[in-house]
């Protein structure tokens, strides 16, 4: 055998290369099963961008079977106001296409509301506990029904199947002393980015002959 | 003398330090009116103790703290609280947030109170609740809590307690006088935090612009191995991380606390109202506050009591407001622009900037970025700001904080240095707050994930376990109906034993047993009837009494209850009549009935056999109509008795098939006698 490698270096490469192919498959064939991704990455790092208010503007039952449908059948991308334009271009860098503007069919993006019952109004009927994705309303059947703020991402979901019409989508609070923060500098208000000829008095002068 | 080390970067701006300090510390005195936020720390704002009309004495608590990280609030002088609410405060968004407004009655009054002198014979514990309680948070400017910061954790070891008397921005000498009159404070309020977390070695730190302040701290310290360390001005070595790198030559990690590198800091104001609070049982109710600035006739440094108007101090210096276009509190660097000349003084005011107009001019327009490098040169913290400034307009947040933006301490030493006139720092603020605005909103989206996907299981396992439940309920049902064929079957096979019934029933009958139970049923209908129409009555008769609605339609019900006893009497009445004369037949009838029973059959079967194929169709017909016969007045008894609705259907197929059956006959037998 040996002697007729020797002989033969043609069949000594094929046998190397052979070999190498081989063993490098096994390799990979053992990766593959031994470190599987369970579930669907892509569709996990789609979902952690999406706002999670599971307000089913976009078409599907929530945030997690959108970010499926990204992933899995791709769909677009801009079907979701209330990630509004911050959310299409994060996922644009995601998923490397090109940002699109929001797709006005699936609304508009809003300020983000909470749900507000006017308790006086409601007569305990609980299909706003049923309608609600985050069970971020409390009360039971005949008693009075009350939103808990903190949970609440302003879906809309509970609005419609209110009989009484009694919840009002309210903006959330305002922003307070703790939330409050600086801005940006303002570009309008004063010119970032001037070159000397750009000074006050050249501007004026180009409004004039404007 | 101990080695000082250097920090990257830092700039020299103008000190301006020295008209301040023409004077001794003034008293500001007693405003008409105080005005204390709750929120004068980091952390949760303390919970007022105190009600509208209430008579407060000075240092009496008038706020506790409220939850693990926040701090006590004391009246400062004695009065009358005249209002808890919402007043303009110092904080540059303008905001209004709560406060306790005292109207002070002048007396200066002061509640009981003792200090601890002793207090080494204290708890550890009682000490830091002392402090907590006595409103103690970070004097240097950031306000944190400082018995959290004395609470040194398990397993850190703190080797060396450092007390901030840098300030090193411009204008402010409030902590330079401070160590100049109070050295002694400052040094027992060093030994009492020494006390508290044992390090080896407790220094002073003091820039080299403070010779008075460095005497006379040494006059102080003076064998209580406490050391006094010198070093070169620049700003901004008062920075924690930058004074703990020039002291101990060790750089706290990025995103890390002094504590990582065995380091506690402490301002030297928080030392001395330590002390006051500890040994002499005073709450923080007053500070040392620099009042400074062109616009002002008499700069100089006040003790000034918390919640004392910011004009009430601006009078006190001789405010000239013609001079003045803008009132800054804190320092030039780092401060920010006040919304009114009306918000308190709080126990972060170490400054009142109060510069004319030539003295700090509107910055100039920003030009653009010439990628200079003097930021990054002066950056303390080894930043690369002009990069940062980039990502900021950019926004772009990942890029940001890869570049450590959050190790930026907002000292201005980047925007100072740039020939641009670019305010990087305000880029840097504004994007520091954005990027932990959306981890904020992260946090809260990912909560309602979590909660979306909880509600998401519980619906799925609700659904699973009303299906469990029905499958359950199925197979039991099941069961029920096997184990109830078997109960009959007594285990053989279903058929079999149906046959069998079959034919004993045949056989009973032709024993004329039917006959038997034929009338034992008319006999239980006669007696059911009887006792319905006995209730259907008394009900009438409690109508009748009690004037109900219903009279009439009871009064039909007994009306037909009492008819369908008349023909169930009549039908008893009938068949025992009809069967006497079979009673009386039936002597001759052989003995055993069954035998008779089988050879009638036989013989029937031989006369059947005898039979032309039309008598044979013939007889087929009338025994057909004699079973539909039967079937149908087995119905109509049925329904009579009223009985389930199942047995009745029964009945009514029967008969139908039946039917059927009689039309069949009767269709053959016409083919046959057609043929």
């Amino acid at each position: 055998m040996v002697e007729l490698i020797a002989q033969y270096p043609l069949l000594a490469a094929v046998l190397a290369l052979v070999g190498l192919g081989a063993s490098f498959g096994a390799l990979l064939g053992f990766a593959a099963v031994r470190f599987k991704t369970e579930g669907n990455p892509l569709a996990d790092q789609i979902n952690e961008i999406l706002p999670q208010t599971q307000c089913g503007q976009c078409g599907y039952p929530g945030c997690r079977p959108y970010a499926e449908a990204i992933a899995n059948s791709h769909e677009a991308i801009n079907k979701c106001p209330p990630g509004g334009e911050a959310g299409i271009q994060a996922l644009a860098d995601l998923l490397d296409v090109e940002p699109i503007p929001l797709d006005e069919e699936h609304g508009e993006e809003k300020v983000k509301s909470v749900a507000f019952i006017r308790e006086a109004e409601c007569i305990g009927c609980t299909k706003c506990i049923q309608a609600c994705p985050v069970d971020a309303i409390l009360g039971a059947a005949k008693q009075m029904h009350t939103v808990i703020v903190s949970e609440c991402t302003g879906c809309d979901l509970c609005v419609e199947p209110c009989p009484v019409d009694c919840i009002d989508m309210i903006p959330a609070q305002a922003q307070t002393i703790q939330t409050w923060h600086w801005d940006l500098p303002d570009p309008t208000s004063r010119k970032v980015d001037i070159i000397a000829t750009d000074g006050p008095d050249v501007d004026n002068a180009r409004d004039e002959a404007a | 003398m101990r080695k000082v080390f250097d920090f990257h970067g830092g700039i020299h701006p103008p000190e301006n330090k020295v008209q301040s300090l023409q004077s001794a510390i003034a008293d500001a005195g007693i405003p008409a009116e105080l005005t204390l936020p709750l929120s004068q720390h980091i952390g949760a704002p303390s919970t007022p103790i105190v009600t509208v009309g209430e008579r407060v004495s000075k240092g009496q608590m008038i706020a506790a703290a409220n939850g693990p990280v926040s701090v006590a609030l004391h009246a400062p002088t004695s009065g009358t609280v005249i209002a808890i609410e919402e007043r303009l405060i110092a904080h540059p968004s303008g905001y209004r947030a709560p406060c306790v407004v005292i109207a002070s009655d002048g007396e200066d009054q002061w509640i009981a109170h003792e200090g601890a002198a002793d207090y080494k014979s204290l708890d550890r514990g009682a000490l830091l609740d002392l402090i907590r309680d006595a409103g103690i948070a970070g004097m240097g400017g950031a306000g944190f809590p400082t018995y959290i910061k004395l609470a040194v954790k398990a397993g850190a070891r703190i080797d060396t307690l450092i007390i901030n008397g840098t300030e090193c921005e411009p204008y402010i000498t409030a902590d330079d006088v401070l160590m100049r009159e109070r050295a002694a404070a400052i040094v027992e309020g060093a030994a009492i935090i020494r006390h508290l977390v044992a390090p080896e070695a407790t220094l002073i730190g003091v820039e080299d612009n403070k010779p008075e302040a460095l005497t006379a701290l040494q006059a102080a310290t003076e064998g209580s191995g406490i050391e006094v360390v010198e070093f070169p001005t620049k700003y901004p070595s008062g920075g924690e991380k930058q004074l703990i790198e020039i002291l101990t030559g060790r750089q706290v990690p990025s995103g890390g606390l002094p504590a990582d590198v065995g380091v506690i800091c402490q301002n030297v104001g928080t030392a001395a109202a330590v002390y006051d609070a500890v040994v002499h049982g005073k709450p923080l109710i007053s500070r040392i506050t620099t009042v400074t600035g062109e616009a002002v006739s008499q700069p100089q440094n006040f003790e000034v009591l918390l919640g004392t108007p910011m004009s009430h101090l601006l009078e006190k210096a001789g405010y000239r407001a013609a001079d003045n276009e803008r009132l800054i509190m804190g320092g030039p660097m780092m401060g920010f622009t006040l919304p009114s000349a009306e918000v308190p003084v709080v126990k972060t005011t170490n400054c009142l900037l109060v510069p004319s107009k030539v003295e700090l001019p509107a910055p100039p327009p920003p030009q653009a970025c010439i990628r200079c490098g003097l930021c990054a040169e002066a950056c303390p913290a080894s930043l690369l700001p002009q990069q940062l400034y980039w990502f900021a307009q950019g926004k772009e947040f990942d890029k940001l904080e890869q570049h450590n933006l959050f190790d930026c301490i907002d000292c201005g030493a980047c925007s100072w240095v740039c020939p641009s006139h670019i305010p990087l720092v305000q880029y840097y603020r504004a994007s520091k707050a954005e990027i932990l605005q959306l981890r904020r909103e992260n946090e809260k989206s990912e909560h309602s994930r979590v909660r979306f996907e909880a509600r998401q299981q519980r619906l799925e396992q609700e659904a699973a376990e009303k299906e469990a439940r029905r499958a359950a309920r199925k197979k039991a049902a099941e069961l029920r109906a096997q184990e109830g064929a078997a109960d009959s079957g007594g285990g053989e096979d279903p058929i079999q034993a149906a046959i069998e019934r079959a034919k004993a029933k045949k056989a009973a009958q032709a024993a004329g047993s039917q006959d038997i139970s034929e009338q034992e049923r008319l006999e239980k209908a006669v007696v059911t009837t009887r006792k319905r129409l006995e209730t259907a009555s008394t009900k009438l008769e409690q109508a009748q009494t009690e004037g109900s609605d219903l009279v009439d339609a009871l009064q039909t019900g007994v009306e037909k209850t009492r008819a369908k006893l008349e023909a169930a009497e009549q039908a008893l009445h009938d068949y025992l009549h009809a069967n006497s004369t079979v009673a009386e037949q039936k002597p001759a009838a052989p003995t055993d009935a069954a035998q008779a029973a089988i050879e009638r059959a036989m013989a029937a079967r031989a006369a059947e056999a005898a039979m032309d194929p039309g008598q044979k169709a013939r007889s087929e017909l009338d025994k057909l109509q004699q079973r539909l016969e039967k079937s149908r007045h087995r119905l109509v008894q049925s329904r009579d008795a009223g009985d389930e609705p199942k047995i009745v259907e029964a009945l009514e197929s029967t008969v139908s098939r039946l039917e059927q059956k009689v039309t069949q006959a009767r269709d053959r037998l016409a083919e046959l006698e057609e043929s």
